[in-house]
């Protein structure tokens, strides 16, 4: 290539004017062994550019991170299920024919103890009669005893004639 | 979408990404955890990846503010990214020896220009992406970009004369 083009080319480079084909046209140039001196200056940078273009990421990636959030969202959306079950088990009752049920049992027992608190009642109306009766008794022997003690003093009345 | 899909979107430009990191970051430990933050959060991401349309001038645009972002907060902690970049010196060769030193010399250089400069200079000259390209990752217009390109270029070029004719090597 012509030393004259390639002294355009660099004053379009530094002015930020060249296209890409020219930057390449000027790469190619300045890669080789000898150029120009007074443009020896380029042949450095422009190595230090194709150089720097070969460099690599070569770091793995762990491209998963997510995967462990996902399964501990699921594992907590898991639990508030559980838990919202377990409340709605304990809150909701028994079912309405479940709980006529449980007033007829509770009905029919409250009638058998009322019939039963009656007849028991009527046993201790006897009762009363047979307390009455002993009171009597009790009254009785008080009089027994009355007739006891007359006739300790009758008995002494005797011995003394 | 598969792993496998996501990497076939991704490969092409993950080098361009982790260069265009260590480009702003300098340290290789920092530019390899930029990258692999940035592709994470593509990953991340991946279901709204085929809504855009340009993914890989949407991830550049991404790794620029980043980048960006990470040394603002290291300014505003007083710290310095310290890279230990170092580099195999056994080459025998004399003329191998200089032709890579004044290779690292431009690195050196474009170490100290402005970040704007910086992003340029490896978009275009590194990584040859077209102006309309670079306007779009960075949302500049494309005169903008040809003039801090030049800057940038002839900013290289002086310092980069300096060095030689005074013979610092």
């Amino acid at each position: 290539m012509v030393l004259n083009s390639i002294e355009k080319l660099i004053e379009k480079y530094d002015n930020g004017e060249t296209t890409l084909q020219e930057e390449q046209q000027l790469k190619n140039y300045f890669s080789k062994e000898t150029v120009a001196p007074h443009l020896e200056v380029y042949k450095s940078m422009f190595q230090y550019f194709s150089q720097s273009h070969e460099e690599q990421f070569t770091k793995e990636v762990p491209l998963t991170p997510r995967k462990t959030i996902k399964l501990y969202k699921w594992i907590s959306v898991a639990a508030v299920a559980v838990l919202m079950f377990g409340i709605y088990i304990q809150t909701s009752g028994p079912t309405e024919v479940e709980r006529r049920e449980a007033l007829l049992a509770y009905n029919q027992t409250m009638e058998v103890f009322n019939l039963v608190s009656s007849k028991l009642n009527q046993g201790s109306e006897s009762m009363n009669a047979l307390n009455m009766v002993s009171t009597n008794f009790t009254r009785g022997a008080d009089n027994i005893a009355y007739l006891g003690e007359f006739s300790k003093t009758t008995d002494k009345f005797l011995k003394t004639n | 979408m598969t792993q496998a899909d996501f990497l076939n979107i991704v490969m092409p430009f993950k080098d361009k990404v982790f260069r265009l990191a260590k480009r702003l970051l300098v340290s290789q430990e920092e530019a390899e955890d930029a990258t692999q933050e940035i592709l994470l959060k593509l990953w991340n991401n991946r279901a709204k990846i085929q809504e855009y349309k340009n993914v890989e001038a949407f991830s550049m645009t991404m790794t620029k503010n980043f980048c960006l972002d990470k040394l603002k907060s290291k300014h505003a902690q007083n710290l310095k990214i310290v890279h230990s970049n170092y580099q195999d010196k056994n080459v025998s060769l004399q003329k191998q020896v200089e032709l890579n030193d004044s290779v690292n010399w431009v690195s050196r250089i474009m170490e100290d220009l402005p970040e704007q400069q910086k992003i340029i200079l490896q978009l275009r000259d590194i990584e040859q992406y077209d102006f309309s390209e670079i306007s779009k990752m960075l949302d500049m217009n494309e005169t903008a970009i040809r003039v801090a390109l030049s800057r940038g270029r002839k900013t290289l070029r002086e310092k980069l004369t300096k060095t030689h004719s005074y013979g610092v090597k």
